[in-house]
C-alpha cells in the first residue's frame, strides 16, 4: 500500500501544544516538508523564538537553538558565519520579530545574511494572554488596547515584508497565508523558495505568514481564517515582494 | 485557619470565579484571605485551578500543599489533587463528570450532580455555584449574607438578574450535604 | 479610605502607582507581570494618563528615562529577563538622578528559565545590575497591602532623592489576590522639580540638561562622590525591616518577599512546639536593614536565611553577622515555593530535633 500521508522526518513525532484552530503546526509541517523534500535535516538548524512557538526545539528533528526574544536573527547569524554550508532558519512571531527584535531583522536584512526567516504573523502575543502587537489591526481590542487600537495613541501596524523589501540585502521576500488549501501550497512553495536561495548562497529571504489565533482573538478556529482573509489580506496583501531573481514586484 | 481549599476543573467551568467569590465573601465576613491561581501555560492544556485561604490570622503562604478542602469539577482534577486532601479534611466532586469514586477513606468525600442540577436550574454555568454551595455547607467558612454581597458585587450590573439563580444553585448545593 | 478591595498583586501595584500621581507606565508584556500593563491600559486613559506598549523592555525603560526627566511620575514593571534588557537605562537613570519607579514580577531564571516565583534577581537588584557605581533603592513587599504602601512610598522616596526606586516582588505576589486598602498618606516634603526638562517656559529660562556623560575624570569623581554621599543619606535614613518574636529567640529565620510570609507559617508552627524561633524580615533589601540586625545579632544564637534561590541575600546577611554567629541557608529554585513544613524542618534540624 502507498501512503499518501506521512509525517515529515524533519518533524518529531511528538504531540504539540498549539491550541485548537492555531496555525502554527500547519507552518511547522510545511517547513519540515521542505527541508525533507530538499534532503537537508542533516544541515538544518533552527532557532526558536520567544513566543508560542519557543518550544519549536521540541518539534523539529533537526539542531535547534532557542534564542532571546527578538534576537533570533542575530542568533542565526553566529550560527551561519560558523557553519556557512548549512541551512540556517529562524521561525518568530510578531512580537519576537516587529516588535522588540525589529533592529536584529533589520540588520540580518541588511547584511544579507545567508538565513531563511520565517515569520508568522498573527497580529497578536499569543503566549503571553493576548496583548497587541506592532501587526494588530486598527480597531482591534486586545488586553493591551481594550478600548481597541487607536492609531492616534498606538500607531498604524508595521508592514514587515515590504519594509525590509526597500532594504538592498534581501533576495527573497513574500507574503502568504495558510487559511485555505490554496494558500497553503503557495505557502510551502514560497519556504521552498527561500530555503533554495539561501542553499545557493543568494542572500537573506523571509517569508511571511499570515496565522491566527483563536484563542486570544476570542473567536472560534473558522471564524479565525475568515478574519485572515476578511480583515488581514487587505492589510497585508499577499506575495512575491522581493525576488532578485525575478526584479522587483509589485 | 478557618479553611485552604483548592478548587480545580477545566478551564470555562467557572473555578476561578467561584474561588473569587468565596475570597470576597470572606473579606466581607472580615476574615483575612488569599486566593491565588495556578497561572501559565498549564490554563491553556485546559485545566484551571486556584488556592483560596481563608484565617483570623494573617495569610502565610498563599498556597498549600495539604489543602483542608478540595473541590475537583472534572477528573483530571480529582485525580491530581485528592492525594492532597488532609486527612479529616473533605473533598467535593462533581459526580455530573466524574465517574469513578474517590479512593481516600480518612477524609470526608461528598459527591455532587452539580451539572445536572444546574441544567435543572435551567443554566449549566451555575454548576459552580451548586460545588460552592456543598463546601459551604461542609466548612461553614464564611456567612450565607457574605456570599450573597460577593455576588452581588461579582455580577456586572446588566447581569444582577442573574442573582436569584446564583442563589438557588448554592442552596441546592448546600441541601445535598447533610 | 477604609474599604478594602479585593485585587490581584499586579492590579493593586498599578492603583497604587495612579493614586501616588504616577500618569505615565510605560510597559512590555512578559508572565507573571502581564496584569500590570493590561491594567494600566485600561486605567490611564480614564485618569488622563498615558500607556504606551513600548516595543521593548529597553525602549520601555528610556521611555521613563525621557518621562521622568521631563519631570512626571513615571513608571516601568516587567519580570526578570525584560529587567535585565533594562539594565543599561537605569544606570542612565541612576546617573542622570531621575525619579523613576521600577516593578520587577521575579520568575525563575537564568535565561528564558521559568514563568513560576522566584528570587534570584537579588544580586542584580541590590548590586547593581547595570554598570558603574550606582544603586537602587529595593523595596520588597511581603504581602499586597504592603505592596500598595511601598509603591507610594517608592514614587516619594524617588522624588525625594531624585533616585530609581525597585520595587521586588515575585510571581506569587503579582498573581494572588488579597484585600488592599489605598490609603491617602503624604510621607514626605517634596521638592520641586526644578531641575526637570519641560521647557524654559516652565522653569525660569535657564536650560536644564538631564545628563550622564561626565568626561572629565575629576569631574565624574566629583559626581560619583556626590551619588556616593547620596547613598549614604539613604542608607542612614531608610533602612526598613520586620522583626518578629526575636526577642528571645535562638534562631531566627531571614526571609523576604512572599517567602518571608511563608516563613511566618514556620515560625507560627515552630513557636506551637516549644521552640524559640523568630523571623527577621528585611523590606529595604538596600540599604540593607543592618540596624535591625544590629538590634538581634546579640541574643539571636544562629539565622537561618531562606530564599528562593540558590543563596544571594544570605551574602548580606553574612556581612552584617560578620561572624558572630553561623548563618545557615535554605533555599529551592526555578520556581519552586518553598512549604511552611520544609523551612520548619530545616530549623529543627538546626535546633537538633524537636523537643
Ligand atoms: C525580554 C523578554 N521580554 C518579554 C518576554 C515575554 N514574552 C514571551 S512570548 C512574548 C511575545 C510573543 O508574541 P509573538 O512573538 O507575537 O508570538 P506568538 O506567541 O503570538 O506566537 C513575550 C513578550 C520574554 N520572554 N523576554
Amino acid at each position: 500500500m502507498v501512503k499518501v500521508f506521512e509525517r515529515p522526518k524533519a518533524l518529531a513525532d511528538v504531540p504539540t501544544h498549539y491550541c485548537p484552530g492555531c496555525t502554527h503546526g500547519i507552518i511547522h509541517r510545511l517547513i519540515a516538508e521542505v527541508i525533507d523534500e530538499l534532503g537537508i535535516v542533516d544541515k538544518t538548524i533552527g532557532v526558536a523564538p520567544v513566543g508560542c512557538a519557543v518550544l519549536a526545539y521540541n518539534y523539529f528533528t533537526c539542531d535547534m537553538q532557542q534564542a532571546a526574544h527578538g534576537r533570533a536573527p542575530a542568533v542565526a547569524t553566529g550560527i551561519k558565519r560558523v557553519c556557512p554550508d548549512s541551512a540556517v532558519f529562524t521561525y518568530q512571531g510578531d512580537g519576537d520579530l516587529a516588535s522588540i527584535g525589529c533592529a536584529e531583522i533589520v540588520h540580518a536584512a541588511a547584511r544579507s545574511e545567508q538565513i531563511t526567516t520565517i515569520f508568522v504573523n498573527n497580529g497578536i502575543y499569543g503566549m503571553t494572554g493576548g496583548q497587541m502587537a506592532p501587526t494588530t489591526l486598527p480597531g482591534d481590542k486586545t488586553t493591551t488596547s481594550p478600548y481597541g487600537r487607536d492609531t492616534s495613541k498606538q500607531g498604524f501596524p508595521i508592514r514587515i515584508s515590504e519594509m525590509l523589501a526597500t532594504l538592498d540585502g534581501p533576495a527573497y521576500i513574500a507574503r502568504v497565508s495558510v487559511h485555505n488549501v490554496a494558500n497553503i501550497v503557495r505557502a510551502r512553495k514560497a519556504i521552498k523558495k527561500a530555503f533554495e536561495y539561501q542553499l545557493a548562497g543568494k542572500g537573506f529571504t523571509l517569508v511571511e505568514i499570515l496565522s491566527t489565533c483563536p484563542t486570544n482573538w476570542g473567536i472560534t478556529p473558522i471564524e479565525a481564517l475568515n478574519k485572515v482573509k476578511s480583515e488581514m489580506l487587505p492589510y497585508f496583501p499577499l506575495g512575491e515582494i522581493k525576488d532578485i531573481e525575478a526584479g522587483e514586484k509589485k | 485557619m478557618i479553611l485552604d481549599v483548592i478548587m480545580a476543573g477545566f478551564g470555562g467551568q467557572g473555578v476561578m470565579l467561584m474561588g473569587q467569590l468565596l475570597t470576597y465573601a470572606g473579606m466581607v465576613d472580615n476574615k483575612q484571605v488569599s486566593w491565588m491561581p495556578a497561572y501559565g501555560p498549564e490554563m491553556r492544556g485546559g485545566t484551571a485551578n486556584c488556592t483560596v485561604i481563608v484565617s483570623d490570622a494573617p495569610v502565610g503562604s498563599p498556597v498549600v500543599s495539604e489543602p483542608k478542602a478540595v473541590i475537583a469539577m472534572n477528573l483530571p482534577s480529582l485525580d491530581k489533587f485528592e492525594p492532597l486532601v488532609k486527612p479529616g479534611g473533605v473533598l467535593i466532586y462533581n459526580s455530573s463528570l466524574i465517574h469513578r469514586a474517590p479512593t481516600r477513606t480518612d477524609v470526608r468525600l461528598i459527591a455532587i450532580p452539580a451539572n445536572e442540577i444546574a441544567a435543572e436550574l435551567g443554566n449549566t454555568r451555575v454548576a459552580n455555584m451548586v460545588m460552592l454551595g456543598a463546601l459551604l455547607a461542609a466548612t461553614e467558612a464564611v456567612s450565607t449574607s457574605a456570599v450573597e454581597a460577593a455576588l452581588k458585587k461579582a455580577l456586572p450590573a446588566h447581569r444582577q438578574d442573574l442573582l436569584p439563580l446564583n442563589l438557588e444553585a448554592i442552596a441546592r448545593g448546600r441541601e445535598l450535604v447533610k | 479610605m477604609g474599604e478594602r478591595i479585593l485585587m490581584k498583586g499586579n492590579e493593586a501595584i498599578g492603583e497604587a502607582a495612579i493614586k501616588a500621581g504616577c500618569r505615565f507606565f510605560f510597559g512590555y508584556p512578559i508572565t507573571p507581570q502581564n496584569e500590570l500593563p493590561e491594567y494600566m491600559s485600561r486605567r490611564m486613559p480614564q485618569v488622563d494618563g498615558t500607556f504606551v506598549q513600548a516595543e521593548s523592555e529597553i525602549a520601555a525603560i528610556n521611555m521613563v528615562y525621557g518621562a521622568a526627566g521631563a519631570g512626571a511620575r513615571a513608571m516601568t514593571s516587567s519580570s526578570s529577563p525584560g529587567i535585565s534588557l533594562k539594565q543599561e537605562g537605569i544606570s542612565y537613570i541612576a546617573g542622570a538622578e531621575l525619579p523613576a519607579v521600577i516593578v520587577n514580577i521575579v520568575r525563575g531564571g537564568p535565561g528564558l528559565g521559568g514563568i513560576q516565583p522566584g528570587q534570584g534577581d537579588y544580586f542584580q537588584s541590590v548590586k547593581g545590575g547595570g554598570h558603574g557605581d550606582y544603586r537602587l533603592i529595593v523595596l520588597a513587599p511581603a504581602n499586597l497591602q504592603e505592596a500598595v504602601d511601598l509603591v507610594t512610598e517608592a514614587f516619594d522616596l524617588a522624588d525625594y532623592y531624585r533616585n530609581p526606586v525597585l520595587i521586588l516582588g515575585d510571581g506569587l505576589l503579582g498573581q494572588m489576590m488579597e484585600p488592599v486598602e489605598f490609603k491617602a498618606t503624604k510621607l514626605r516634603e517634596l521638592p520641586a522639580k526644578e531641575w526637570a526638562t519641560n521647557g524654559l517656559r516652565n522653569h525660569g529660562g535657564k536650560t536644564n540638561i538631564i545628563n550622564s556623560l561626565v568626561l572629565d575624570p575629576h569631574g565624574l569623581e566629583e559626581h560619583n562622590i556626590r551619588l556616593q554621599e547620596k547613598y549614604a543619606r539613604i542608607v542612614e535614613a531608610e533602612q526598613k525591616a520586620e522583626i518578629v518574636d526575636c526577642d528571645d529567640a535562638e534562631l531566627a529565620i531571614v526571609a523576604y518577599g512572599s517567602t518571608a510570609r511563608i516563613a511566618k507559617t514556620a515560625v507560627t508552627q515552630l513557636r506551637q512546639e516549644g521552640l524559640k524561633v523568630g523571623l527577621i524580615r528585611p523590606i529595604s533589601l538596600w540599604p540593607f536593614p543592618v540596624k535591625d540586625f544590629e538590634k538581634v545579632i546579640p541574643t539571636v544564637k544562629s539565622f537561618l536565611t531562606v530564599e528562593m534561590s540558590a543563596g544571594q541575600m544570605v551574602e548580606d546577611v553574612r556581612l552584617t553577622v560578620n561572624g558572630c554567629k553561623p548563618v545557615y541557608f535554605y533555599g529551592r529554585m526555578g520556581g519552586i515555593v518553598p512549604a511552611p513544613e520544609e523551612i520548619a524542618a530545616q530549623v529543627r534540624e538546626i535546633l537538633g530535633g524537636a523537643k
